[in-house]
């Protein structure tokens, strides 16, 4: 197990410090516990092989955060269920997804539909590393280097028209490329959807990478949404249209279990999920089984940036 | 018979082993406590139904010595749904007297499992040979609370789950099959040979023969 990791380390540690700082704390803390390297045919979790680098990251001068998650933690531990619903199911069974080509089909009320090519969305803006927050509905959280741009770079180009009052998005349905699709567990395709003004808050990121790398199968690759201050359902992966309407979205959770998802689904420590409290999280990747839970904050912690969006709504129905 | 005993004993103990070997070298994944979880409430609801599985199948197949393993098994299912229970109160909400109370009272499901660990006490304080014996017909009374915990753990599961219930129904399902082979009695040719095993341990045939 350790051998296999050492190897991983070596190859990311010149270019990726996080990521091996991350590792050289891992490998301590099972050295310190159990002398775990005499035991090499005991395998981890699911592997998670590192993607390529994406060529001419910048860092956001705002969005910095101490110790983010490890590669590890954040590629083997998703919620993805085209791909399976176990945490761990993406991981393993993402491998079927082909992102290369990829297009995105655009339509509605903008004045620029079409459909685009992956390759040429790329192009359209210079790539910035911003480290997040992430806040799951199920109450676990992350902080994460996503790579990306702003969501309203990419949707400006569309020309929205001015009766585009929301945005919606979707996953690719294909039962070959995402074998989870073959059970209905939920309504595919997956869909989200925001209102314009929260697509186009600066927060709002379009993201193609991690850890300065593609973004791997099991994240949403190519293409997801990351929008910080909702729960991490709102954060649709693997998108492949995107619709301009003045009609509010039907997102799939929410259709799902319309009394505990809503639309807005802004973190918010003072509305419980009706089956758990979403008062406090559990961070993810803590070294040992002791650690506490921390408070979650407003708008998970993005609330200077974003409360003004939601002036006068009551947040325990616009939930 | 002994060796018997100790050989299921430590077939038994295997899934909380398993358990401590991985906490130890790191084996549970990015959330451990939420997997610790997981694992103990499964082999606490799988032992729940094992324990209910024993009656029906010495039935299906006369095998009686089935029924000497009974008390050891209900007390794993004790066993694991007490560990189940100080993973969740120690290690999830860091021995918080406050929230594990909020918890019981607010989420219908966190009372339903409480409920069921709960009921699980009286049974495990009361499996000795000398409590059977003392308590006569009202031990077997008492003792037809699994039936009920075994649909409370099965609740339990299916209503903390978000969206994919194939997990906990197929625990519904062979909870139903169970009560279905008690309630509607089903037979097989081989029972006929019941009788005859059942004879000459008494502390243990009080409990066996109709009590479930």
């Amino acid at each position: 197990m350790l051998i296999k990791k050492y190897q991983s380390l070596r190859e990311a540690d010149v270019t990726d410090y996080p990521l091996y700082k991350r590792r050289r704390e891992f490998i301590q803390a099972g050295l310190a516990l159990t002398g775990a390297a005499l035991l090499p045919g005991i395998a981890n979790a699911a592997a998670s092989s590192l993607t390529a680098r994406l060529p001419g990251v910048s860092q956001s001068d705002k969005y910095q955060l101490d110790d983010p998650n490890s590669w590890e933690d954040i590629t083997t531990y998703n919620n993805f269920y085209e791909f399976g619903t176990g945490k761990r199911d993406p991981s393993k069974n993402a491998h079927t997804l082909r992102p290369k080509p990829w297009s995105v089909t655009v339509e509605g009320e903008v004045n620029k539909p079409g459909v685009y090519q992956m390759e040429d969305i790329m192009k359209w803006n210079s790539l910035e590393e911003r480290i997040y927050r992430f806040r799951c509905v199920e109450a676990w959280s992350m902080v994460v280097p996503w790579v990306g741009f702003s969501l309203a770079d990419m949707l400006k180009r569309f020309e929205p028209r001015s009766n585009a009052k929301y945005v919606e998005f979707y996953t690719l349905v294909d039962k070959k490329q995402m074998p989870g699709q073959r059970r209905s567990v939920l309504d595919w395709p997956y869909v989200e959807g925001l209102r314009i003004d929260e697509a186009i808050h600066p927060l709002s990121m379009m993201v193609v990478g991690l850890y300065g790398r593609e973004l791997p199968n099991q994240n949403g690759a190519p293409l997801r949404l990351i929008v910080p201050w909702k729960y991490g359902f709102k954060n649709i992966k693997s998108i492949v249209k995107i619709r301009f309407t003045d009609k509010k979205p039907h997102n799939t959770w929410a259709v799902l279990a319309p009394r505990e998802y809503g639309f807005y689904a802004n973190v918010n420590p003072q509305v419980d999920h009706p089956r758990w409290s979403q008062a406090r999280e559990r961070l993810i990747g803590q070294s040992t089984l002791f650690s506490s839970k921390q408070r979650t904050l407003m708008y998970n912690g993005y609330g200077d940036e974003v409360a003004h969006l939601y002036a006068g709504m009551n947040l325990r129905k616009n939930f | 018979m002994h060796f018997t005993k100790v050989t299921v004993f430590s077939i038994c103990l295997l899934p909380f082993t398993w358990m401590v070997w991985q906490a130890m070298n790191q084996l549970l994944g990015s959330n451990p406590v939420e997997e610790l979880l997981y694992q103990s409430g499964g082999w606490a609801l799988r032992f729940v139904l094992i324990v209910l599985a024993v009656s029906p199948l010495r039935k299906l197949t006369g095998w009686t010595t089935l029924l000497r393993f009974r008390r050891m098994l209900g007390l794993f299912a004790f066993f694991y749904a007490s560990s189940h229970f100080l993973v969740y109160f120690l290690l999830d909400l860091g021995m918080d007297f406050s929230f594990v109370i909020e918890d019981i009272i607010k989420r219908p499901y966190i009372t339903i499992g409480f409920t069921a660990l709960v009921l699980l006490i009286p049974l495990a304080l009361t499996s000795t040979k000398g409590m059977m014996r003392r308590m006569g017909r009202n031990w077997k009374k008492l003792h037809k609370l699994v039936y009920l915990i075994g649909i409370l753990g099965v609740v339990h599961y299916l209503w903390l789950v978000k969206a994919d219930l194939l997990e906990p129904l197929i625990y519904a399902a062979i909870l139903l099959t169970l009560f279905a082979i008690r309630w509607f009695d089903i037979k097989i040719p081989l029972v006929t040979f019941k009788k005859k095993s059942c004879t000459g341990q008494p502390g243990v045939s009080v409990v066996s023969d109709e009590t479930a």
